[in-house]
């Protein structure tokens, strides 16, 4: 099936927040940022911009009647900045106007001055500085310090990882909407509607009943909007509130880069030590999170780069340490992966090294350490049902990866100035928010009269497919024809306190509440059939095709006449289903536990061509085995492996994020940043899911696919260092994320180009001439 | 604006006396809650807000699908504009929609409706089929998030089988014709891919143009507007919005590629595309496409004009760069008189030319290079549709073995559209070996000065040059020259 609103989008009919057609007398709010990265403000002046034309109020934080304080984790942040502002664009004052145009113009009259503080945007020297979120984290298993006398081989690096902006195609926007009584309804495009509600009510000192959060669906959120969609809604809420009128801000393109947080970077040390013939003994890394300005959701990224430090492989040694570093950067958040990829990226990068040191491809190190059934994970957890193995081997011979290996290396024999490469990724990827409270999921379910059925989740529809797996879900249970169900918005008074969407978990959350709800209202029409027909069991009444059967013989009696007899039999057509996910602990002062539900596995390769004359490189093909479990939509999953990957090949490549020393983001438009387009993606490109097998913990069966295909991506840098590892086997290349042409160039010509003479791929100097 | 703003958006006429500077996307989303077309990022990068633009040609219409954030109102006076909206037929999905629904190429929703649009206008092109490259070809300027593309790759088998024997010179045979449709809007209206009112759009622009007067410009414009493509990204809709704005794509006597004693004469609103497909250009650049193909993407070079990237003195202004190595001239035109100016000698500092008030780039002229081997290089963190960190322009002309004239140029390492002239000048007279590639490398590196920013490092950039020089000699010259040469040492 495909996704279920896609004849909409189609057709331009899919209605995002701003679509909607706007309430009487609605007004609209552009926010004022701050032009330094780090100060105390020492007079505002809002004077101007409040006798703009069309300007109704400028707010700012002395407006806010209720707590101008707030934060996921630790409430760290105000909403509007009373004395000290801690980044480029941190939100100061809130122009409301009649047009949006007249609100962004005012807002540029606003006059700030601000006493200059140090700006850090380094996270080694806000470590240096002890400048950090929360003490460092540190998982271990094993002895390392003891490892290392034993391995053959050991070796250390360093890796810079650049962040990443979430690109959302549609920038975040709320509408705020007073009602009576104190009433205030927010559409808002967030994933996480629980989290509006609760800051709306502190920020306007409402309790949460009056404040309904409705989302219908997200023009992409990718974790951007996990946490971060919030700012906004408050502000439209509390515009609205100060007004009492309807308040829209919606971000344009160049505000969203600069005031929204990102995939964080890293910085980190590693060493790894193995033995000669490929095992990987004991492994050390510490990792320095650039966290930005406040803890946003920093700390649970940064557990979780700890927990995937060590990837699909098993190290009976490990050491892994990790500190949030506060620095004068957007508060950075939630990106797809949400620290996985940060840690994975580091593990392969020692590998690529150790391969180097070594002489050998690094393949052949990935191999021989991949997890297999009953290794334990340095976090305590035992590994189940491993597919590390079956996922590589798959890939091995349904895309003959040997036959990709021997190829590029014949071409490279036979080519000076063209280079490919190859390299495999393997994924292990463990599903269940970190914080273990949040596994929980929520669904309401109503049957009306006519047989058609309501469905809300917990769950935000952002091009993920949530809505489709949720129909198809219900559809399914029931034995219904998915036409049947209408998945609604997610509303927070239909559901309550649901956690945001993400961690890959929301199908499986509230797919497994839907079910729950379901199977309430099944029992009874069970009952009710076996009644109607005499003498049946309840068990043996099942529904099917829309039509119901008793001990699988169809009876006389059709979805419709049962929905009847059931309302009329006095049995419940609605229900609440209440999931949570079964046997998660995890002690943090231990760095103990099971913290996962279960793990994704799968396999990539990658073939890449690099012109190594001018820097720049062509993908040439991808080709994947991933593990689903039993798929619902196999088109919905297909094109979550396929946009994962393009989005992780994106971080890896092109996606530059740049700030200068003064903490301005260069890269701040479409016009700086650029993400894999229709020209980047291989046309060769192949995803085969691994032979169907129940997953326990997934709704009928299947495996949550939301994250795990972004850290493929992370194959296609390694890729392009073997191409160049082809064209300069002697030189030490670099370990640094991403790979841009800049770099790739910079480093096949490696020192100062009037002078030095490195040698080539065929032992001669590199004479490069010229004068500066 | 005097004289009201009119054309037909989708199927209705419409008239609006509304600035001439407002962006088209903000006149369909705010002023028509025409809330199909999105904004998603204002710089003519993410295609969101693609819609088609149809203009009389002859006696039928030319679609282009162009973004509307970087069309300025006033210019769609007595075109045909159409929206998402205007592309859905009344019940039911066109074949485009059902291919994308078919193979899951909308996920999130919200590019959908500009690459639904750009993939209607793909099947109104005469010149395009509907093969894997034509519908990357229609995606170019399109960023989809969600995807990864592939599924909306599959869409050209799909509208191929379904569409595909209909675009061999059927012309307006099943059914829907007139003397003045263009086959392909007969034929895809025929075929349910498009509305049938499609059918019906070239008599009433007619009737449109008959009945109607162009807005009349500014007498003193603060704003002139040509493809709008660097404009709007470097200064935004909101502040143009209410400047006094003149469009010069309402003089039509600016268009049009003339050659004529053995010189080009371009028309100074020549777009990119336009330029790219004029046989004369092809049959004398012919790689032109492939140059193209790395300047922008199908929407922008549906926009973007040749004058615009000269006056935009953007350092590293693609088309300049080329027309550096063409050394061309432009010829400037203050509505009385005429001068011409060589483009070498028109830069004379950042953002700086020599341009008098009052004057406007009329043409851009130069010899015709078909005796000329010309290529073009260029560098960005993404191959197409980014702008470059470095490019570069190469035009040599040989007899024998013997190099009689040669312009190189360099964007992305001086404060201006850089013309080596030293390096260009020691090239002519001499051999095609390896001595004269060295010392054209060294005079290079002498003549550029790069500074860091976002695109790059000064070292890279420097670097860049280099290496974009040694691919010229390669590219141009590849049985003289082999990149190995450059890197094993020796003087030749």
């Amino acid at each position: 099936m495909n996704h279920i609103d896609s004849h909409l989008h189609v057709r331009g009919e899919s209605q995002f927040v701003d679509d909607v057609p706007p309430p009487p007398g609605m007004l609209h709010a552009a926010v004022a940022g701050s032009p330094k990265a780090h100060g105390i403000i020492t007079r505002l002046d809002i004077s101007a911009a409040r006798t703009a034309p069309g300007v109704v109020a400028v707010l700012t934080a002395a407006d806010i009647p209720g707590v101008n304080r707030f934060g996921p984790i630790i409430e760290d942040e105000e909403l509007l900045v009373e004395r000290e502002v801690c980044f480029i664009g941190h939100p100061i004052a809130l122009v409301v106007a009649r047009t949006a145009h007249q609100a962004r113009q005012a807002r540029d009259l606003i006059e700030v001055e601000i006493d200059a503080l140090p700006v850090v945007v380094d996270p080694r020297e806000a470590f240096a500085n002890g400048d950090l979120i929360h003490p460092p984290r540190t998982m271990a298993a094993g002895d390392v310090a003891g490892a290392w006398s034993d391995c053959d081989v050991v070796v250390d690096g360093r890796c810079e990882i650049g962040g990443q902006e979430h690109l959302y195609l549609e920038t975040q926007r709320a509408r705020a909407v007073p009602g009576e009584d104190g009433a205030m309804q927010v559409f808002s495009s967030t994933q996480g509607p629980a989290a509006v509600q609760h800051v709306v009510s502190a920020v306007l000192g409402r309790p949460m009943h009056k404040i309904e959060v409705d989302v219908k669906r997200l023009g992409g959120g990718f974790g951007g909007k996990e946490d971060q969609a919030t700012h906004w809604a408050a502000m439209a809420a509390l515009a609205a509130a100060h007004l009492d009128a309807p308040v829209e801000l919606v971000l344009n393109r160049l505000d969203d880069i600069l005031m929204t947080g990102k995939r964080h970077p890293y910085s980190a040390d590693f060493r790894i030590g193995l033995t000669a013939d490929g095992m990987i003994l004991a492994y050390q890394a510490d990792f320095y999170q650039n966290s930005g300005a406040f803890a946003d959701l920093s700390p649970p990224v940064l557990a979780r780069t700890l927990f995937h430090a060590a990837s699909a492989y098993f190290i009976p040694n490990v050491r892994v340490t990790a500190a949030p570093c506060r620095t004068n950067l957007q508060p950075h958040t939630a990106f797809r992966g949400f620290g996985g990829p940060q840690g994975m990226f580091v593990i392969e990068a020692a590998i690529a090294k150790a391969a180097d040191a070594m002489g050998i491809d690094a393949s052949a190190i990935q191999r021989a350490n991949l997890l297999r059934d009953g290794d334990v994970f340095h976090y305590g957890q035992v590994v189940e049902r491993s597919r590390a193995e079956r996922t590589w081997d798959d890939l091995m011979s349904s895309f003959d990866v040997d036959g990709i290996l021997r190829r590029v290396a014949a071409f490279n024999r036979d080519s000076f100035a063209v280079k490919k490469g190859c390299a495999l990724m393997p994924v292990c990827f463990g599903i269940s928010f970190t914080k273990t409270h949040l596994n929980q999921g929520n669904a309401l379910v109503h049957v009306y009269a006519d047989g058609s059925v309501s469905v809300t989740t917990g769950g935000i529809e952002m091009g993920q497919g949530i809505s489709s797996n949720v129909a198809s879900v219900v559809a399914r249970t029931f034995g219904i024809s998915r036409r049947r169900v209408r998945v609604e918005s997610t509303n927070t008074t239909r559901v309550a306190n649901m956690s945001p969407s993400a961690a890959s978990a929301t199908t499986d959350l509230n797919g497994n509440a839907a079910i729950i709800a379901v199977e309430t209202i099944l029992d009874g029409m069970r009952e009710v059939a076996a009644r109607e027909i005499g003498g049946a069991e309840p068990a043996t009444v099942t529904v099917a095709d829309e039509q119901v059967r008793i001990g699988g013989e169809p009876a006389d009696m059709s979805w419709t006449d049962l929905v009847g007899l059931t309302y009329r039999a006095r049995r419940r057509l609605s229900a609440h289903g209440y999931y949570t996910t079964p046997g998660l602990h995890y002690d943090e002062e231990r760095e103990h536990g099971h913290p996962f539900a279960y793990h994704v596995y799968g396999t990539a390769v990658f073939e890449v061509t690099i012109d190594c004359l001018r820097g720049t490189y062509a993908v040439d093909q991808v080709k994947i085995v991933h593990d689903l479990g039993r798929t619902i939509n196999p088109t919905v999953d297909r094109g979550q492996v396929e946009g994962g990957l393009a989005q992780g090949m994106g971080w890896m490549t092109m996606e530059d994020l740049q700030w200068d020393a003064e903490g301005r983001c260069l890269s701040h438009a479409l016009s700086t940043y650029k993400a894999p387009d229709v020209y980047f993606m291989p046309d060769d490109m192949a995803v085969k899911f691994l032979e169907p097998e129940d997953n326990p913990y997934g709704p009928l069966g299947a495996k949550a696919v939301g994250e795990p295909p972004l850290m493929y991506g992370i194959g296609v840098f390694f890729a392009l260092r073997n191409a160049m590892k082809a064209f300069r086997p002697d030189a030490e290349l670099t370990l640094d994320a991403p790979m841009t042409p800049e770099r790739v160039l910079l480093d096949l010509h490696r020192g100062d180009i009037t002078r030095s003479t490195p040698s080539t791929a065929h032992g001669q100097p590199l004479e490069v001439r010229g004068s500066t | 604006m005097a004289t009201p703003t009119r054309f037909i958006l989708n199927d209705r006429l419409v008239e609006s006396s509304a600035p001439a500077g407002l962006l088209l996307l903000d006149f369909l989303r705010l002023g028509e809650r025409l809330t199909g077309t999105k904004e998603g990022c204002k710089e003519g990068d993410c295609g969101a807000c693609a819609v088609l633009i149809g203009e009389l040609a002859g006696g039928a219409v030319r679609y282009q699908p162009v973004t509307s954030c970087l069309v300025p109102l006033a210019e769609v006076h007595g075109s045909h504009v159409i929206t998402i909206e205007g592309c859905n037929r009344d019940a039911g999905l066109t074949p485009v929609q059902e291919a994308v629904v078919e193979h899951g190429g909308a996920q999130c929703g919200f590019c959908t409706p500009g690459i639904v649009v750009s993939l209607h206008g793909l099947l109104l092109d005469e010149s395009r089929g509907l093969a894997l490259e034509d519908v990357k070809y229609a995606l170019s300027g399109h960023l989809c998030r969600c995807t990864g593309y592939r599924s909306l790759k599959d869409c050209a088998e799909t509208l191929d089988r379904r569409l595909g024997s209909r675009l061999n010179g059927t012309g307006g045979a099943d059914g829907v014709s007139g003397p003045n449709l263009t086959p392909r809007v007969a034929v895809m209206a025929s075929a349910g891919a498009v509305p049938d009112y499609f059918t019906t759009i070239p008599e009433r622009l007619r009737d449109l143009r008959g009945e109607s007067h162009a807005p009349e410009p500014h007498a003193e414009p603060e704003v002139r507007i040509a493809g709008g493509t660097d404009l709007y990204v470097q200064h935004g809709g909101e502040e143009i919005r209410d400047r006094r704005v003149e469009v010069l794509n309402r003089r039509p006597a600016l268009k049009g590629i003339r050659v004529r004693d053995g010189e080009f004469r371009v028309g100074a609103l020549t777009t990119f595309e336009e330029f790219g497909a004029d046989q004369y250009v092809i049959e004398s650049i012919p790689r032109i496409r492939a140059f193209n193909h790395l300047i922008a993407s199908w929407q922008i070079r549906n926009r973007a004009t040749l004058s615009g990237n000269i006056v935009n003195a953007s350092p590293i202004g693609d088309f300049t760069a080329l027309l550096l190595a063409l050394d061309a001239r432009v010829v400037l035109d203050d509505g009385g008189s005429r001068r011409s100016v060589p483009l070498k000698g028109f830069y004379c500092g950042y953002k700086q030319m020599d341009l008098r008030p009052g004057e406007l780039v009329a043409e851009v002229a130069f010899a015709d290079p078909a005796d000329a081997r010309v290529n073009f290089e260029k560098v960005s963190k993404r191959t197409c549709l980014d702008i470059a960190s470095v490019n570069s322009a190469c035009a040599i002309r040989c007899i024998g073995d013997t190099i009689v004239d040669a312009h190189v140029s360099l964007g992305g390492v001086a404060p201006i559209p850089l013309y080596l002239h030293e390096t260009s000048q020691a090239l002519r007279g001499r051999s095609l070996d390896q001595e004269t590639a060295w010392d054209a490398l060294r005079l290079s590196q002498e003549e550029i000065a790069p500074i860091a920013d976002v695109r790059g490092s000064a070292e890279y950039k420097r670097l860049l040059a280099r290496q974009l020089l040694i691919a010229h000699f390669v590219t141009l010259f590849p049985d003289r020259f082999a990149v190995e040469a450059f890197y094993t040492g020796g003087m030749s």
